[in-house]
């Protein structure tokens, strides 16, 4: 480390500035102004090189965070991005996205505000891309092995990198009409832009990976077929089944779940003209859920010109501080002011939806009520309902498992009791040669998880095909964060 | 049929056992030469001789049997008369016969045949036995071990057929006694026609009754040499006793090992006319001797092949000849000449010898013995390790004087004379043209023509460190440190990685070797304050017949330093283009990967044969390379080629006809670079480390400097880090370090071991050849990958063994753990407490540690209900904190820690930074155990007074033999008031303890701080290592109330790197060996054994406790609770969470509250009693000692731990169930004996009422540490403020014992009139101390010697008034007393950080090393005599004294004339405007900046310790 007071000197936390609101939300565009280099290595000058780094292990992937840090410091970026491309295959990806557990573990946050972590990452791999510097790196000699890799997320697309580069010959299978699920059509464009997702499927092909957008497995070919075509298949389909809130008024129209909606929105921000799109141009718009794809929905509503947007939450609102039942270094909740809630909206916590309203079966408000606490559960108070006038309402409550059923009818592969693919140690299923990685296996999680699980599917699967293997295995199936619960 | 070693068989010693090795016994003593100058043999001679060996009897040790001591004897000259009046038989005239002792058989018939065999092999020598004689002997007078072990005692005489005499006949008795040995297995304690030796397994007052022989007043000489002997074990040996033929030695030889091997290789070039056939008496050195038979062994073969016996230990004790400026060329050629026949024999020694008329003494080249000696008007001469063993009329000694360092006195009892070191080595010096010799012949390295630099392409680099298992960790942390600074880095807070035994991940084969370190019985050296004595130059190519001289011994390539860069390496390779300088022979040390483990076996045999051809056709330099690896040829490991090679030369007798030089890359740490040179290399050209250096720099990784500096920081780098590491073992020169050999391995097969690295110690077993081809195999293999795509990104691996990485070894503390504790133990949750533990203690997985291989053995004794299990209240007090220091931590994390154990009724430690009296006197968060290490920093009556235990730290687990630096930014002003210190000045704590150089000078320390508060349990801090068996039985007969075991891999605040992880060895072994070796030699009912190091779980407290261990100390558990996160940076000063700083900024974010330290203690108490339970115990002192209740399962799968036996761990001798496995009563401390009873009992009224007295008594020097329990009396009465100065004053006449007022408080006055030995002063609290001789003395005072070694260590306050010249290191670590001496030895004022110095005669060299603070005034000093690297960075002012310094300076000699009637500073005073002129005043710069800094804060109203002063301070101090 080259400073190590740099911390002491360098007390504040500064990370890359929001264009203007008034600006950002007439395109949909990014909302960062470009990042300073020189702000990003002095906050790279805070890390501490700790002799325990928490923020390595808060990451799943095992990022080399101390030494890229160091690296960005030193002005090293190339040293720093062979570093970073170690660990992480889609760093422009995480960069943007990923909510950042390293730097909730990270130690200087005990006590100071933590390293810009995700901002060091992002601005290493936007050099990198700039200067040239990410190559595609095709093997030598091919395994004369074949894998089929099914969903071409985060997760589908680390397994099919890794085993491209072990020698393997590779296809990624998306029903999608283009590669990339939940970052091509799930994450806004103000987020990310998608130039990021091609740049990086360009060097995929250029290593070999074969990608086959718009066939649904399970439907347009059987799993059993395809499992008989490839010596390998990893299950990378994530955990698509949104969670449903079934209360009187659902079917009406207007209520949607925020993955139809922000799926729509993205195709159309990428030229695709969609029949009917639900758009939220002239509406009142009520999303219910708090979290990132909530935020999602608030930030696309209101480059679609809604009326308002309104967030309700059926929780309290979260702290700003880490509270003390979730302490460092565990990732905690709080109340988060993302890019969209900047933007428009209110955001109300402590609402309990009720009842979805309609008039002519279109949904015209959403009856909430004021919140109680009986028997440990958080009910609605009686009489405190009132309606809140809404034309459309997005359901963004997380997602319960996979759409597994074909999986499981064709190849007989078994679901775990939360729904997701059950998988062993080293993230098979029951079926020979099937394997399976990303949400899809675990659950709905973090981008970093899915990654981490491709990268490690993948050396499982190399192991399988070829008795053994070089690949990292950075996590097992059964790692989970960090918490006080075991 | 092999014949058994006398060594071994007239010894009590049992048999290797378990973990105990009777090899390891160490020892150390008093000795005593006695001489008379008037021509005459007489019996007073021996008389005297008896009685200064009677009054070193607190030198020597006896063991549980207390009527058996550790051995004694006597050297005289031959008394003829006697013996002509007792043998019963016509004896030829005087000189031509020869006679000696014989230690024979009991049973009779084995003795009668011995004996036939003797005579026998006396006609094959030309001698013939005119006869036995039954020596007389009262066994009655010995304890029972030494009486089971004697031998039948029997005198032969014998005597040439052929007319022999002199040294010729003294030659024919060598060949016979040695034949004798070597085949009939008895011993002859001598058989010479000259001298005569008398000794056994006796108590120095045993000696003269036991052999009625000595005490017949026929019985005369000339001459005697006497010596008493502390050995570590209570297994002495009959023939071990000292002297033998030509010495006896007070000291260790720390290179033995080295040394025997050289011998043993020098043999086969071994021819002397004189002596015959020298086959015959193979081997030279007779196995299970002690270094001091073996160093008597070869002292009598140079000496009996025709050199002079001055010439001879020249030889093998060199001065330090290599630094030191005024020594003249002819003397300084002999030494370089002879350098390149033999190393020097190294480590701490007083050597006495004699040829029969030649007495003399000698000591090793830094002093670490002392060696007093007086001179009567009548021509007697009595030299010894004390002064005051025999009683001298004072008006009848015209001189007194001590043994210099590296100096020789030499007495002619045939002329009369003495003969000074001048005169006697200016002789030997020109016996021959030794510069002319050199000059012809020797090979300068810079002398040889230039080579183009050759770089290497950074494919090629990063292709090699694959190969050699480089990692990314390597080249960050370790390698580009050097490369940029040139020095080793530094880590903290110890090691929780497993170690290579058991470690999953494929290891070098270095990591399986750990460094030896000088704990007791020898000091490590100071290689930085003390270089002086170092020397990093060797000479490499062959030697010739060591019994001759000619000019072709010179041949040999000199090189000043043991690393080499490629360029001179490649001079060396190309040799031979310098016509007669011989050719180097390159040996690629390559084999063929896929041939497996045998293939790297017959390689290396091939090897052997191809390097016997090359010395065949004349190679005189071998290079061992592993340069041309490639993808079907992996590189041996370095250390295994050179090492069997090594010893493959030894064996076959050719290794002194080459020079081993090594090219390797797998040699990157200064640990590798030093297990090389210990295992034979010369030099070592560590190529690949450099190549990644220079990379590094071209890749702007390592920033500031060029390519070729950064080669020669790196080269520098791993050149003085070997230094260090040769100092932490007492080793001084790289020539005797090479081959020493001061290594053990852990998890390498005996087989493999002794196939490889014969005479390794491998306690364990472990992993063989295969293994090793695996490791080798497995990095060869990620660097010729099948496939370089599939991890592009990864160019080497990530590392992760200084810092927690997720790929890298696992650390038992993890993010997890670490979170699982801290959040356990604030939320009060004992389940969460037990999900951590649970992870540390889950090795299944991992093998992390030793014990995670054992498994507790439940069932085999019933259960027991946990509520009859002793509560928790009970088992903390068993717990303490570890030894952190207030300085080194913040206040708030010690306080913390204080607080709670406290509450607890368990112990924290002060660590070595003393206490401020305000915490010192509160209950509440004072600090139980008060420790004492080398810095002594505030180490006061009271502190002592006011402590429940005294530690005294020996080593620290984090770094064995290592001392410590508290930088000039961690001194705040708060911190150098507890350390009587300077704020912003820098702090060094001294790798020894300057005090104990030897286990009976610990003995003395115990003794002392025991006087200091009898109440206070004393401690023992030692670290494990093999070996520390015997070590802690010698600490037990010194008498220490507890042991501590401390592992290898204890945190600490700052460290090298090569230490936290290459030196010492895990608790467990060192634990089991030391319970082991305790209960064989009956010691362990009396000591308390405590262990610490990486203890976190119940589990672990239940094992240690099963190993043998009563209390447990723990360090970074409670630091990590407090608040710890093992950030690593405790050096740094940059600890986020406020635990191991002092920025204020940084303490303000501490949280850590003694609560939850409270609570760890109670879930662990609670852990450890579920245990308990289940183990059928009801309490801990159950437990203690039960290791058959343990037992290992864990290694059975692991790829490596399948070869580990752990079994001498848990086995062990097997002992009765009756037999004491832990503490049951203690030592006697024999506190009823001291003489200062007498003081107290007179000093009642001041004692009460403050009233003055003065006491007059008489004293020896068996009375030791006088005045100090009069002095911790005192602080019991008035605490801090003590009394006015000289309430009670003690007027003293005689010699007094060593630490003459050790500690003593303001109040006191000690007035001696005599002389003193050692440690006067030591510790001075307040007190005053005053020394002079006695009034009708005939001698100058001022040039003779009053005081021994080391006056005033670590003196607080308080006064010294030494009229006379003392000896090495005085006023070392003063930081407030006023001292006045009248000339010193080497060393002096070392590390001195306060107080003033007068000194107004001569000084030695090296004053003023590491001196901080305080001043000193000089008469007349030589500039060249001060520390030298002080000098040349402007440290040191050395200049003028200033009026003030004047007017300080003569009110101090004022006050030295009144208490001394100093007649040297009355004739000062008495022209002291023109004498002031003549002195110079020694001021550390920083010292002065920082005094005059505060002094205008003051002056201006500002609070000096203001944040704003502090920073006026740092930028000075910063320089």
């Amino acid at each position: 480390m080259a400073d190590p007071r740099g911390f002491l000197k360098v007390t504040e936390r500064e990370t890359a500035k929001r264009r203007p609101v008034p600006v950002r939300i007439q395109d949909w565009k990014e909302v960062y102004e470009k990042r300073d280099s020189a702000v990003v290595r002095q906050q790279a000058g805070r890390c501490m090189d700790c002799g325990v780094p928490f923020c390595h292990q808060g990451c799943p992937l095992g990022n080399l965070i101390p030494e890229w840090n160091d690296l960005t410091w030193r002005n090293q970026g190339k040293a720093a991005i062979e570093r970073l491309h170690q660990t992480n295959n889609f760093p422009e990806f995480t960069g943007r996205l990923c909510p950042a557990p390293c730097e909730s573990a990270c130690v200087l946050g005990i006590n100071q505000p933590a390293v810009t972590i995700k901002e060091v990452e992002v601005s290493i791999i936007d050099e990198a891309f700039d200067k040239g510097w990410v190559a595609a790196h095709a093997p030598e000699r091919m395994t004369g092995k074949t894998v089929a890799v099914v969903g071409s997320g985060p997760a589908g697309l680390a397994a099919a990198q890794q085993l491209a580069r072990a020698g393997h010959t590779v296809a990624v299978y998306e029903r999608d009409d283009r590669i990339g699920g939940l970052l091509r059509y799930g994450i806004p464009d103000f987020k990310m832009e998608k130039t990021h997702i091609d740049r990086r499927l360009a060097q995929l092909e250029a290593e070999g990976v074969r990608f086959r957008a718009g066939v649904n497995i399970g439907v347009d070919i059987t799993w059993e077929d395809l499992r008989s075509r490839y010596d390998a298949v990893v299950v990378a389909t994530g955990a698509t089944t949104p969670r449903d809130l079934t209360i009187p008024g659902r079917e009406a129209d207007g209520v949607h779940f925020a993955m139809e909606y922000l799926v729509q929105g993205n195709k159309a921000v990428a030229g695709d003209s969609i029949e009917g799109q639900i758009t939220a141009k002239g509406k009142h718009v009520i999303v219910l859920g708090g979290g990132d794809t909530g935020a999602d929905c608030i930030g696309t509503a209101t480059r679609q010109g809604a009326l308002s947007v309104t967030t309700l939450a059926i929780g309290k609102q979260p702290p700003t501080e880490r509270p003390t039942g979730q302490p460092w270094p565990t990732f905690p909740t709080l109340f988060e002011v993302a890019s969209a809630h900047e933007e428009f909206g209110e955001r109300k916590y402590l609402a309990s939806t009720v009842e979805f309203v309609s008039e002519n079966g279109k949904v015209v408000g959403v009856k909430v009520a004021e919140t109680e606490f009986v028997d440990g559960k958080r009910l609605p108070k009686a009489g405190t309902e009132r309606v809140l006038p809404a034309d459309l309402v997005l359901l963004a409550l997380g997602f319960t498992g996979v759409e597994g059923d074909e999986l499981a009818d064709q190849t007989g592969a078994v679901l775990d009791n939360r729904g997701n693919v059950a998988r062993d140690g080293k993230y098979a299923t029951n079926v020979d040669g099937v394997f399976v990685a990303g949400d899809a296996g675990r659950g709905q999680s973090l981008i970093v998880w899915a990654i981490a699980e491709g990268r490690a599917a993948a050396a499982a699967v190399d192991e399988y095909l070829e008795g053994s293997t070089e690949l990292p295995f950075p996590v097992k199936p059964t790692d989970r964060p960090i918490s006080i619960y075991s | 049929m092999s014949v058994m070693s006398p060594f071994a068989r007239f010894s009590t010693a049992p048999a290797k056992v378990g973990l105990y090795d009777p090899a390891y016994d160490k020892d150390a003593c008093g000795l005593a030469m006695v001489a008379t100058l008037r021509g005459t043999a007489g019996h007073d001679i021996i008389q005297t001789a008896l009685s200064a060996l009677t009054n070193l009897e607190h030198r020597g040790a006896v063991g549980s049997d207390a009527g058996t001591g550790d051995g004694a004897g006597i050297l005289t000259q031959m008394p003829d008369a006697f013996l002509r009046a007792v043998a019963g038989f016509e004896l030829p005239a005087a000189g031509g016969y020869a006679a000696g002792l014989v230690f024979l058989p009991t049973d009779a018939e084995e003795r009668a045949v011995a004996k036939a065999g003797f005579e026998k092999l006396a006609v094959e020598e030309n001698l013939e036995v005119i006869g036995w004689r039954e020596v007389p002997v009262r066994p009655e007078v010995l304890g029972d071990l030494a009486r089971n072990a004697q031998p039948f005692i029997e005198q032969v005489f014998v005597a040439p057929t052929n007319g022999a005499s002199g040294i010729e006949l003294e030659r024919m008795t060598f060949r016979l006694r040695k034949r004798s040995e070597r085949t009939l297995g008895i011993y002859h304690p001598s058989l010479s026609s000259r001298t005569i030796v008398y000794k056994g397994m006796v108590t120095t007052l045993q000696l003269e009754p036991f052999y009625p022989d000595l005490s017949d007043e026929r019985f005369a000489s000339t001459l005697a040499l006497v010596h008493s002997r502390f050995s570590t074990n209570t297994f002495p040996s009959w023939p071990l006793a000292h002297p033998f033929r030509m010495i006896a030695h007070n000291g260790e030889i720390n290179t033995v090992k080295g040394n025997r091997n050289w011998m043993r290789a020098r043999e086969a070039q071994l021819a002397s006319e004189a002596l015959g056939d020298l086959k015959q008496l193979s081997p030279i050195i007779t196995p299970d001797g002690s270094d001091s038979a073996s160093f008597d062994e070869v002292v009598e073969l140079l000496y009996l092949a025709g050199r002079s016996l001055p010439h001879a230990m020249m030889m093998m004790i060199p001065e330090a000849w290599e630094k030191q400026t005024d020594i003249e060329p002819a003397r300084k050629n002999f030494y370089d000449y002879h350098s390149m026949l033999m190393e020097p024999w190294d480590g701490p020694a007083a050597v006495i010898f004699t040829d029969g008329s030649l007495v003399g003494a000698t000591l090793d080249r830094n002093g670490l013995r002392p060696g007093r000696y007086v001179i009567t008007d009548d021509g007697l001469v009595v030299l010894a390790s004390e002064i005051g063993v025999v009683n001298i009329d004072p008006a009848k000694i015209v001189r007194k004087g001590r043994l210099q360092p590296g100096r020789m006195f030499i007495a002619d009892t045939v002329s009369g004379r003495l003969i000074d070191d001048d005169e006697i080595k200016s002789e030997i010096a020109s016996l021959e043209p030794w510069g002319e010799w050199l000059e012809a012949n020797r090979i300068k390295l810079e002398e040889l023509p230039e080579r183009e630099h050759i770089a290497h392409t950074a494919s090629s680099v990063n292709r090699r460190q694959r190969t050699f298992g480089y990692t990314q960790e390597e080249l960050r942390v370790l390698l580009a440190p050097m490369a940029k600074t040139g020095a080793e880095p530094v880590g903290a807070m110890g090691s929780d990685t497993p170690i290579a035994a058991i470690s999953s991940r494929p290891r070098l084969i270095f990591d399986y070797f750990v460094q030896q370190f000088a704990q007791v019985t020898n000091p490590p050296l100071d290689s930085i304050r003390e270089e002086v004595v170092t020397s990093l130059g060797t000479g490499i190519g062959p030697e010739g017949n060591l019994l001759k001289a000619t000019p072709e011994h010179a041949q040999q390539i000199s090189l000043s330093f043991p690393v080499l860069s490629n360029d001179e390496l490649a001079k060396i390779k190309h040799i031979d283009e310098k016509p007669g300088a011989g050719s180097a022979f390159t040996v690629e040390g390559l084999y063929r990967v896929d041939g497996g483990a045998d293939a790297l076996a017959a390689r290396i045999r091939e090897i052997f044969e191809e390097v016997d051809q090359a010395i065949n056709e004349g190679a005189k330099y071998l290079i061992l390379s592993d340069r041309d690896s490639n993808r079907e040829l992996a590189p041996i490991p370095s250390l295994l080629l050179t090492s069997a090679v090594h010893h493959h030369l030894i064996r076959t007798g050719r290794r002194t006809m080459v020079g081993l030089v090594v090219e390797a890359a797998d040699a990157r740490e200064v640990h590798h670079i030093a297990a090389l040179i210990g295992y034979g290399a010369a030099a070592i050209n560590p190529y690949l480390a450099m190549e990644s250096c220079e990379q590094m720099v071209k890749d702007g990784l390592i920033e500031g400097v060029t390519i070729e500096k950064a080669s020669k920081n790196l080269i520098k780098g791993l050149g003085k880090g070997v230094l260090k590491i040769m100092s932490k073992m007492g080793i001084s020169t790289v020539s005797s370090y090479s081959g020493a050999q001061v290594f053990e391995a852990i998890g390498l097969s005996q087989e493999f071991v002794d196939t490889y690295f014969t005479g390794t110690v491998s306690q364990l077993g472990g992993i063989g050849i295969e293994v090793i081809h695996e490791e080798i195999a497995a990095r060869h293999k990620s660097a010729y990958p099948i496939d370089e795509s599939t991890n592009v990104h990864q160019q080497l691996e990530v590392g992760g063994e200084y810092q927690w990485r997720r790929e890298g070894p696992a650390h038992l503390f993890s993010p997890e753990t670490i979170f699982k504790l801290q959040h356990s133990t604030k939320t009060k949750s004992m389940d969460i407490f037990r999900e951590y533990t649970r992870s540390v203690d889950d090795q299944a997985e991992n093998l992390m540690t030793l014990r995670g291989l054992f498994t507790l053995r439940t069932g085999v004794r019933p259960a027991v209900d946990i509520n009859e299990v002793e509560p928790i209240s009970s088992i903390v007090k068993r717990f303490s904190t570890g030894a952190m220091s207030y300085g080194s931590i913040s206040p708030e994390a010690h306080e913390t820690l204080a607080i709670a154990m406290n509450r607890l009724g368990a112990k924290s430690n002060t660590g070595e930074g003393g206490e401020d009296v305000e915490r010192l006197l509160d209950p509440t968060r004072r600090s139980a155990i008060k420790q004492v290490a080398s810095g002594r920093f505030g180490v006061t009556s009271m502190y002592l007074t006011h402590a429940d235990d005294i530690q005294i730290k020996m080593a620290q687990g984090a770094k064995p033999g290592e001392g410590g630096q508290l930088p000039p930014n961690k001194v705040y002003p708060w911190i150098a008031r507890t350390r009587h210190s300077t704020a912003g000045v820098g702090l060094i704590s001294p790798p020894p303890h300057h005090d104990i150089y030897s286990i009976e000078d610990l003995k003395q320390l115990i003794f002392d701080v025991k006087r200091a508060n009898r109440a206070a349990r004393v401690h023992v801090k030692l670290v494990s290592q093999v070996g520390i068996g015997t070590v802690a039985a010698g600490v037990a007969k010194a008498k220490a109330d507890v042991i501590l075991v401390s592992g290898h891999d204890g945190g600490t605040g700052a460290s090298p790197l090569n230490s936290l992880k290459h030196a010492g060895t895990p608790w467990e072994l060192g634990l089991a060996e030391a319970q082991q070796t305790l209960m064989l030699n009956g010691l362990r009912d009396r000591v308390t054994v405590q262990v610490d190091g990486q203890m976190k779980t119940g589990r672990d407290v239940v094992i240690a406790a099963l190993l043998g261990a009563e209390e447990f100390g723990f360090a970074t558990a409670p630091l990590v609770v407090e608040g710890c996160i093992m950030m690593r940076v405790c050096n740094l000063d940059t600890c986020p969470v406020g635990v191991a700083t002092q920025n204020p900024v940084l303490r303000s974010r501490f949280t850590g509250q003694a609560d939850h330290v409270v609570n760890f203690f109670e879930f662990l108490a609670q852990e450890v009693r579920e245990y308990l339970a289940a183990l059928g115990f009801r309490s801990i002192d159950e437990a203690v000692g039960h290791a058959e209740m343990l037992d290992m399962n864990r290694a059975i799968s692991h790829w490596k731990a399948d070869g580990l036996d752990l079994s001498p761990i848990l086995a062990g001798p097997v002992f009765a169930a009756t037999e004491n496995r832990s503490r049951v009563t203690t030592q006697d401390h024999e506190l009823e004996k001291h003489f200062d009873h007498k003081l107290i009992a007179a000093s009642k009224d001041a004692l009460s009422s403050g009233k003055p007295v003065t006491i007059d008594l008489p004293i020896t020097n068996v009375d030791q540490a006088v005045g100090t329990m009069l002095g911790n009396e005192l602080t019991k009465a008035f605490g801090v403020e003590a009394l006015p100065e000289d309430t009670i004053t003690v007027n003293l006449t005689g010699a007094a014992g060593q630490s003459f007022g050790a500690f003593v408080p303001k109040g006191i006055k000690l007035s001696l009139t005599g002389d003193s030995n050692d440690y006067v002063g030591k510790g001075l609290s307040g007190g005053t101390i005053v020394v002079k001789p006695h009034a009708n003395s005939p001698f100058l005072a001022e040039e003779n010697i009053i005081a021994g070694n080391v006056i005033g260590y670590g003196a607080t306050s308080g006064k010294l008034f030494l009229r006379g010249i003392v000896g090495e290191r005085f006023l070392v670590r003063n930081s407030g007393a006023i001292a006045v001496s009248e000339g010193v030895g080497d060393h002096a004022l070392e590390y001195m950080t306060g107080g003033v110095a007068v000194i107004l005669g001569r000084t030695g060299r090296n004053l003023g090393a590491g001196m901080s603070g305080g001043v000193a005034y000089v008469y007349k000093l030589r500039g060249d005599r001060v520390n030298h690297d002080a000098l040349a960075a402007g440290e040191l002012h050395v200049g003028p004294l200033e009026a003030a310094d004047a007017t300080k300076l003569e009110d101090i000699l004022k006050q030295h004339v009144a208490e001394t009637g100093s007649a040297l500073a009355k004739r000062i005073l008495d022209n002291f405007a023109a004498e002031v002129e003549h002195f110079v005043r020694v001021l550390p710069r920083d010292y002065a900046s920082v005094l005059s800094i505060r002094e205008k804060a003051v002056a201006n109203g500002v609070d000096p310790d203001s944040s704003e002063v502090w920073e006026q301070i740092l930028e000075v101090t910063r320089g």
